[in-house]
């Protein structure tokens, strides 16, 4: 399971970098979801990972550790406010430049809202 | 009720009051001044408790270190919180004269206590992910507070802002993750005590160099700085003030705060690289500061010079050094904060930033020409003024600690910088206005509100000049941080104290 885990979050991770570079706001934001939900994955395997262990104790014989699900919580949150903003962000500068290129000014002049 | 979660809450009430009367710009204004002043106020409070008391540390909901989250409260936090008091009332007094209503009716003043929040959230707390979520608290204020107005410059800018930071914001949670499987807590205390135990040495320094990059980003360090001169010259100048004095200057704290307190344990590894990061740093800045003509994007460039002088003291790691270092941020904030907002005033009186299409100002407003001296010269080092003896103690510290190279570097960014005040020097103030070109009209000056800008400028400069004169307490104030920072078993004892 541990493998598994692992290399889900490898290729979270990787994907979103590789769309973080991308340089259009759309991949960018994909991008920086993709990185936000590979981090709360790594986050919540920090307590390590059991299965039928409760995060209560007295519950069970064994129980987990409840300290990373709250973190795991909290970063949810903050990161669906962050992209809901950036989502807002895009779309306003999509409006005002003209061209979904991080830098303002798109090389190709290929494409027009 | 201890004073450690005061400088929190007063800006958070504050703001929330501003909401409360969103339709009323005047009652938003009076709440903005009465806040900052209250902020202001506690944080001179809880700089007299640290100084008499040494650490001013709280247990939230009554559960103790380090099961619950801890507000602890060292000399080097105090004295930020105390900076971001005097950064907040500049702001808020520049912000009334120069803030158009159309920003004001859209939150600008609750965004602005939300900032000033966040900042001294980040300051007080002793909690690692606490820290994240002041982070990100002042994050999400500052990424509204650089879009108001929604302009085309300031879209470009955001979007490289917000990218980067929020980058920076995943390595800093990844990295709190492998530090919490390590060690088993977040308490930054209880950390620093149980890392020594941790045997993987080798795991340690991939957190700590995560955590280097994570604040190095929110920093503006080398090479990690492009966000920061694309987009602070882009919003309101009083909004640019805000951002140079303070937003960086969390990133530098926390550098300070982990790379003393927490990771101790290989330092020939963690601040050789932090030696060379603010080399960089120092020349890069002060390189690009020269290239440009443009006067928010120089003082843009200078922000990351000066991060470099900030590093440079961590990075040597003596006591001097640590001192400097403190010094440096001391009298940074202040200085930055008065160089943004002369450059406001400019603006305000031509309507441009542009070097080429400025001028006049020494004969016109020889007043304003003293008032942006008094910050550059103390910026380049001049004595008597803040910037030399913070200059001195980290070039000092470098040559005891026989750091030839960066020494070397420091000196020659210090007569850079003379170059690029000179530079502004010349273009805004001395040389004459040049004519408009025929048939463009320029618009009126705009001075209504006008006063209220002096008034900040006026304050802050005075700040400086006092930091000058007054080298001795306030060195000594630093030399307390420093101590504490270098001896971390004092903080470590103050926050577990009464542990189960």
């Amino acid at each position: 399971m541990e493998a598994l885990y692992a290399a889900t979050v490898g290729v979270l991770m990787a994907c979103g970098i590789y769309l973080v570079l991308r340089a259009r706001t759309f991949p960018v934001i994909m991008g920086l979801t993709l990185i936000s939900h590979a981090v709360n994955l790594f986050l919540f395997a920090t307590g390590r990972l059991a299965l039928r262990a409760p995060a209560v104790i007295g519950q069970s014989e064994t129980y987990t550790d409840p300290l990373p699900q709250a973190l795991v919580l909290t970063a949810i949150v903050i990161g669906f406010a962050m992209t809901a903003f950036v989502v807002v962000l895009a779309l306003r500068a999509v409006v005002e430049l003209r061209n979904d290129h991080v830098d303002g000014v798109d090389p190709d002049e290929d494409w027009r809202p | 009720m201890s004073l450690a979660a005061l400088p929190i809450l007063v800006p958070l009430a504050a703001g929330a009051l501003s909401v409360a009367f969103w339709r009323s710009v005047a009652a938003q204004r009076a709440i903005a001044l009465a806040g900052t002043l209250i902020l202001l106020f506690v944080s001179i409070l809880l700089m007299q408790q640290v100084h008499s008391e040494g650490f001013v540390v709280l247990h939230m909901g009554g559960w103790q270190a380090p099961l619950g989250i801890t507000l602890a409260v060292d000399m080097l936090g105090a004295i930020m919180v105390l900076l971001t008091g005097i950064t907040g009332l500049a702001i808020a007094l520049f912000s009334l004269g120069d803030t158009p209503e159309r920003h004001e009716k859209f939150g600008y003043y609750p965004l602005m206590h939300l900032l000033l929040a966040g900042v001294a959230g980040s300051f007080v707390t002793g909690d690692i992910f606490n820290l994240y979520v002041w982070f990100e608290v002042m994050l999400i204020a500052s990424f509204a507070l650089l879009t108001l107005g929604g302009e085309r410059a300031q879209m470009e800018g955001a979007i490289k802002y917000v990218t980067l930071n929020l980058f920076s914001s995943a390595i800093f949670l990844s990295a709190v993750g492998i530090l919490y499987g390590l060690v088993g807590t977040l308490n930054m205390a209880d950390i620093a005590q149980k890392l020594g135990q941790v045997e993987d040495t080798g795991m340690v320094n991939v957190v700590a160099v995560m955590f280097m990059v994570a604040f190095g980003i929110k920093a503006s360090a080398f090479p990690l700085f492009f966000w920061l001169p694309a987009s602070y010259h882009t919003p309101l100048v009083g909004v640019s003030a805000l951002f140079a004095g303070l937003l960086t200057k969390v990133g530098v704290y926390s550098l300070f705060r982990m790379f003393t307190v927490v990771f101790d344990h290989d330092v020939a590894y963690t601040h050789t690289i932090l030696l060379w990061v603010a080399a960089l740093t120092m020349l890069s800045g002060v390189l690009g500061a020269a290239a440009q003509f443009e006067f928010r994007r120089i003082l843009s460039f200078h922000i990351i010079s000066q991060i470099g002088y900030m590093i440079l003291g961590l990075a040597l790691y003596t006591p001097l050094a640590i001192i400097g270092g403190v010094f440096y941020i001391m009298h940074h904030i202040i200085v930055k904060t008065t160089l943004f907002l002369v450059s406001g005033v400019t603006y305000r009186l031509t309507g441009t930033h542009e070097l080429s299409e400025l001028g006049g100002f020494y004969r016109e407003r020889p007043m304003l020409s003293v008032l942006f001296l008094i910050p550059a010269f103390s910026l380049a080092g001049m004595p008597p003024l803040s910037g030399f003896f913070a200059k001195l103690i980290v070039i000092r510290a470098g040559i005891e600690a026989e750091a030839w190279t960066v020494t070397a570097v420091a000196l020659l960014v210090g007569l850079l910088t003379l170059y690029s005040m000179v530079k502004i020097w010349a273009e805004v103030f001395w040389k004459a206005r040049p004519e408009a070109e025929d048939g463009v009209q320029r618009p009126e000056p705009r001075t209504e509100g006008l006063v209220w800008m002096y008034v900040a400028i006026t304050g802050l400069a005075a700040c400086t000049i006092f930091i000058g004169l007054n080298g001795q307490p306030i060195y000594n104030l630093a030399e307390v941080a420093a101590e504490q920072l270098m001896q971390p078993q004092g903080y470590i004892d103050a926050v577990l104290e009464g542990r189960p």
